[in-house]
């Protein structure tokens, strides 16, 4: 019996970006839609009505919403190859914790980056980069935050990396200058085929924020 | 087999904490309790969770995990022979942790904005979300519990805890502003729902009685005042 594995998305989310990776690291065939978000598709809205959000994996016709819980059921149902989550316990627990550290700081924390008024802006970037020490407090001197591999943490953050581009051209500021140590991960992820397929041109992100400031009133 | 050592840093009174000591209680592990002090924290809390200062925090052979939704799942998944907290089907433990997301991102902390909004209106406005809220956990119960007495089917589980451990607080808010949250004419199954998780063995004596969470909150809001003043 084959699969049917839908995933809704938009090219530009780091949301949706992780699971492009999941899905990668696990070699599933899957049908890609992107999502107009000023005009919602009907299956979008019907598949998660609660937040009306991508990304949805629609796997054999259910939806499953929220990014990571879309990357732990990859993980369960696909369970025969390229383990996402460590085997024991408390490295679980450990790898829980620092995705939900991701999804709690950095999104809300590079969005001010890009809408802050120019008077906030030092602020707002001091703040990301503080994010971003603490995570490299946290990588050390391993070469993957999940250790010798590639795993749930890293998936969870690389996305942000092909923001980072817009990030420090509205922040008017270099990261690499500031967290070295955490682009020099992200160029180590990006040379995983899963991760550099999966990540959006950082040109287009940067074009697609102009965009958005531009509807948001901002410039 | 050698038997592992856990302790709970956490105070009484949190939801968070009484999350944990449920799911202690369901796998029968044998904890040591450490009552923290929220108002000037210890040297092990600021040392066991330097990134939040948060309690819970559950120490296992003196490793430290934070966040009460990992705790939850870790104790499961390192005591795997106890009874189950989360579904073993991976569909249905994704729409628990998504319902169990909901609640702790957009469910809950609307009773928290009702309590600081000021004004009728404001206050109204977020009453409207908490009803439309309030609703779609009504559906998702019925739909879950499949006609059974628990999210969790016929024993409690990860999202009975999760939402469950909320209750004492949600009724410290029912009385303080003399509303009702949890209205059995609008959600009947979960009003049910409410009274046997509350009088399970696993719950009862771990969920404090809102008259005493009550004095909390009480101890609370003045200190709220007096630092405002």
């Amino acid at each position: 019996m084959s699969d049917q594995v839908v995933l809704l998305g938009t090219h530009v989310s780091m949301f949706a970006m992780r699971v492009k990776i999941a899905l990668a690291e696990k070699g599933i065939q899957y049908e890609y839609k992107e999502e107009n978000l000023m005009n919602k598709s009907p299956l979008l809205l019907q598949m998660n009505p609660i937040h009306k959000k991508i990304p949805v994996l629609i796997h054999n016709g259910k939806p499953v919403c929220e990014s990571l819980i879309i990357v732990e059921y990859i993980d369960e149902v696909w369970k025969d190859k390229s383990p996402l989550l460590p085997s024991d316990p408390y490295k679980r627990a450990q790898a829980r914790f620092w995705a939900d550290y991701v999804d709690k700081k950095i999104y809300d924390g590079g969005k001010k980056i890009w809408t802050t008024k120019e008077e906030d802006q030092e602020a707002a970037n001091k703040e990301f980069i503080e994010y971003l020490k603490v995570l490299e407090g946290e990588l050390g001197d391993k070469p993957y935050f999940g250790g010798e591999s590639f795993g749930f943490v890293d998936m969870a953050l690389i996305p942000y990396y092909s923001w980072f581009p817009a990030y420090e051209k509205f922040g008017k500021f270099s990261i690499e200058a500031v967290c070295p140590k955490f682009v020099a991960w992200a160029k180590r992820c990006m040379q995983k085929e899963s991760v550099s397929k999966s990540l959006y041109d950082p040109d287009k992100i940067s074009d697609f924020v102009v965009m958005l400031r531009q509807r948001l009133g901002i410039a | 087999m050698t038997t592992s050592s856990v302790k709970l840093l956490g105070v009484w009174a949190s939801p968070y904490v009484n999350r944990v000591e449920i799911a202690l209680k369901i796998k029968s592990i044998e904890s040591e309790f450490i009552q923290e002090n929220m108002l000037n924290k210890s040297e092990l809390l600021l040392k066991s969770n330097p990134v939040y200062k948060k309690i819970p925090v559950l120490f296992h052979d003196e490793k430290p995990i934070c966040e009460s939704l990992v705790i939850l799942q870790h104790i499961d998944e390192a005591w795997p022979s106890g009874p189950s907290i989360l579904p073993s089907d991976p569909y249905d433990r994704a729409i628990a942790r998504f319902w169990a997301s909901y609640i702790d991102e957009k469910w809950y902390p609307l009773i928290v904005d009702f309590t600081n909004a000021e004004g009728k209106e404001a206050k109204a406005a977020v009453l409207e979300k908490m009803s439309e809220g309030n609703l779609l956990l009504e559906e998702a119960f019925v739909k879950i519990s499949k006609g059974k007495s628990f999210f969790g089917g016929d024993r409690i589980g990860y999202l009975d805890i999760v939402l469950g451990s909320l209750l004492g607080w949600v009724k410290v808010i029912e009385m303080m502003y003399e509303m009702k949250i949890l209205d059995e004419t609008k959600m009947p199954s979960l009003a049910e729902w409410d009274e046997r998780f509350c009088m399970d063995n696993v719950v009862k004596d771990i969920i404090p009685q809102p008259e005493k969470l009550v004095e909390v909150y009480r101890k609370y809001i003045n200190r709220k005042k007096a630092t405002s003043n």
